[in-house]
């Protein structure tokens, strides 16, 4: 990766990265190094550096803000659903195509095995490369997209296979043909049919749950959510311009939303939190996507254990309990 | 809570209005002949809940339920008012607790569990008991066996204010209505203006039937959000009921003056005053018998295979 690609990240993660290079070019000098002495000397300040690594990641990452998780699940180093499906998948065979319109590639549907295990995967494609991501619209998908995903997921029903649902995106398409073919009716179906799929559905946010768009593949038995990622019914940004005509202020209106894992805990909307590498997911994404297949498997063990009946009927019980209101003496 | 109404409740003063839309002095007494209409241009003003009841249900009819379900403030939401403020405020402004009224009522003579959103609560936008009621309407529709028939009114969407719980109340209500429609039961909704964001992509997007008024702003993301996005100038008439017909989103778009007839007949249309041959059909598929019977077949093939693996 280039210099220039590595200061890519958020503003509060810089100084680390920095550091970091500032410590990889001095490995470099000891390397080359033939001077004893001279090398001695490196050697201890490579040890300070690391220390300083150390202890810099420690106090940046021991101390985030509502924001700086939003800002980190939108890293450009963060592994995604394409990267979950190359790596903790076997056998993928990609399904495209809503056999009505076209195929959006914002959603990316198909047969994956994990650990033996037959499934449905599915989830938000944001794009690699700079021409994957104008053709992902940046993981905003459109009408074509929800259908394309009802449509696999229907027949994941069919043939008995559970579903698997990265959920990763800053919110549905807002544009003009999106409205023309039906973005609501859309996401309102994906939504309504989730609730009653006879297959078990585990989601797992691992970036960005940016509101319906999100939730338009997003309805389950299992509610995952990756350390730093973030599900909200507005984005921050959108929210501030709201509240305070001004999308600056982003990072108040990220504390206001109660948007983080734990909020969402907290809130009984999301089941657990899985834990990402020291650092964040972008620092070792190997390890990140290892620790979210074996969350993946825990529940899948456990809900492919339930009869049918039981499992939507736990489904509709989790979703019935959600919201917080009183009821007063009439 | 049967609802007594009045037809005198606080006619506002004067002969003559001037029409929010096209900006005309029209005739009040014409206005409300017309159900709240522009007689000029048509343009279907905002109805309290008292008056969408008057319009559509048999008179003295409706009872609501539900009546005690109240926000509460669940994130502490501190934007520029505080949440409980705007509550209050909209409390004292339309004399109900909650954006959703919900109850049983009859519409020539049928009984259906009718719910509204208010459209000035909030500006109708869903949070925790918006959602609930919608949930509960449909349970309590399933379990009478009549129709549920929702008025939208719903421009805010999912509530910001109640964070993730209000985006959520799209898949809670969108739950219970896929039950009441998978038994069988008839879900109507009449879409006015506005419906957006997630009520609309979610429950006010699922009818069976859908009925829109006329010129209601109908759409998922707002039309600011839109333009500043495609950085172009949005077509006339976007988002319109008349754009969501055209395209094939809503059955109908119909004057409010004549909604309570079109609904009454296709009440007669979905109702289970059902034909012979379709009552055989459904006896059938639910008879005890029947069941026994399958039960038993089961049983004998069960015995038949072990038998051949012996
Ligand atoms: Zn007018």
């Amino acid at each position: 990766m280039s210099g220039v690609d590595r200061l890519n990240v958020p503003e509060f993660e810089r100084p680390i990265v920095e550091l970091e290079m500032k410590l990889e070019s001095r490995r470099m000098d000891l390397a080359n190094e033939k001077d004893k002495q001279k090398a001695k000397d490196i050697q201890s300040e490579i040890e300070f550096l690391e220390k300083d690594v150390r202890k810099l990641t420690d106090s940046v990452f021991g101390n985030l803000d509502p924001w700086n998780r939003v800002q980190l699940s939108r890293h450009p180093s963060r592994p995604l659903t394409s990267d979950f499906v190359a790596n903790i998948f076997d056998d993928f065979q990609e399904l495209k195509g809503d056999r009505a319109y076209k195929d959006d590639p914002a959603i990316l549907c198909g047969f994956g095995t994990i650990d033996g295990h037959k499934v449905m995967v599915l989830g938000h494609r944001k794009g690699k490369t700079l021409k994957e991501r104008l053709e992902c619209n940046f993981g905003c998908a459109h009408p074509e997209g929800y259908r394309k995903a009802l449509r696999k997921m229907q027949m994941a029903e069919k043939f008995g296979l559970p579903i698997i649902s990265f959920i990763n995106t800053p919110g549905a398409y807002p544009g003009i043909e999106a409205e023309e073919r039906g973005q609501s009716h859309a996401i309102a179906e994906n939504i309504r049919e989730m609730t009653g799929l006879k297959v078990p559905i585990i989601t797992c946010t691992i970036g960005e749950g940016g509101s319906g768009g999100a939730l338009g593949i997003g309805v389950g038995d299992r509610y995952l959510i990756m350390e730093n990622s973030y599900y909200s019914v507005i984005s921050p940004e959108g929210c501030a311009a709201i509240l305070w005509h001004d999308a600056k202020k982003a990072s108040d209106a990220a504390r206001v939303l109660r948007l983080t894992p734990n909020d969402l805990i907290e809130l009984g909307i999301m089941d657990e939190i899985v834990p990402e590498p020291y650092g964040g997911a972008h620092r070792d994404p190997r390890k990140a996507m290892e620790i979210v297949k074996t969350y993946l498997l825990k529940h899948l063990s456990e809900l492919i254990k339930l009869p049918v009946n039981e499992l939507l009927d736990q489904r509709y019980a989790k979703l019935r309990g959600m919201g917080k209101y009183i009821e007063v003496a009439a | 809570m049967k609802w007594t109404l009045s037809r005198k409740r606080g006619a506002p003063d004067g002969l003559w209005m001037k029409c929010t839309s096209c900006e005309a002095m029209v005739y009040r007494k014409v206005v409300e002949e017309q159900h709240q209409v522009c007689p000029e241009c048509g343009f279907h003003f905002r109805l309290s809940a008292e008056q969408r009841v008057e319009y559509l249900l048999d008179e003295g009819s409706f009872d609501e339920m539900f009546t005690n379900l109240e926000s509460t403030d669940p994130l502490g939401f501190k934007g520029k008012r505080s949440y409980k403020d705007k509550l209050k405020q909209a409390q004292e402004n339309t004399g109900h607790r909650e954006a959703a009224i919900f109850g049983v009522g009859t519409i020539g003579g049928k009984e259906v569990v009718f719910g509204m959103i208010d459209a000035n609560f909030i500006m109708g936008s869903m949070g925790s008991v918006v959602g609930e009621k919608i949930a509960r309407g449909a349970e309590e529709a399933l379990k009478r066996k009549i129709p549920l028939i929702i008025v939208s009114g719903s421009g805010g969407g999912a509530r910001m204010e109640e964070g993730i719980l209000s985006l959520f109340q799209m898949a809670k209500s969108s739950a219970a209505i896929k039950r009441l429609q998978d038994a069988g039961g008839l879900y109507i909704t009449v879409l006015t203006n506005a419906t957006m964001g997630g009520s609309m992509a979610s429950w006010a997007a699922l009818g069976d039937i859908s009925i829109a008024e006329p010129q209601a702003l109908l759409g998922f993301a707002g039309p600011r959000v839109i333009a500043q996005t495609v950085r172009q100038e949005l077509p006339p008439g976007f988002q319109t009921s008349e754009f969501l017909l055209e395209r094939g989103f809503v059955d109908q778009v119909c004057h409010r003056k004549d909604l309570r007839a079109r609904l009454i007949s296709i009440l007669r249309y979905c109702c289970k005053d059902m034909p012979a041959y379709r009552k055989a059909a459904v006896s059938r598929a639910t008879s005890k018998i029947n069941k026994e019977a399958a039960k038993e077949a089961a049983k004998e093939a069960h015995k038949a295979e072990a038998k051949a693996n012996r």
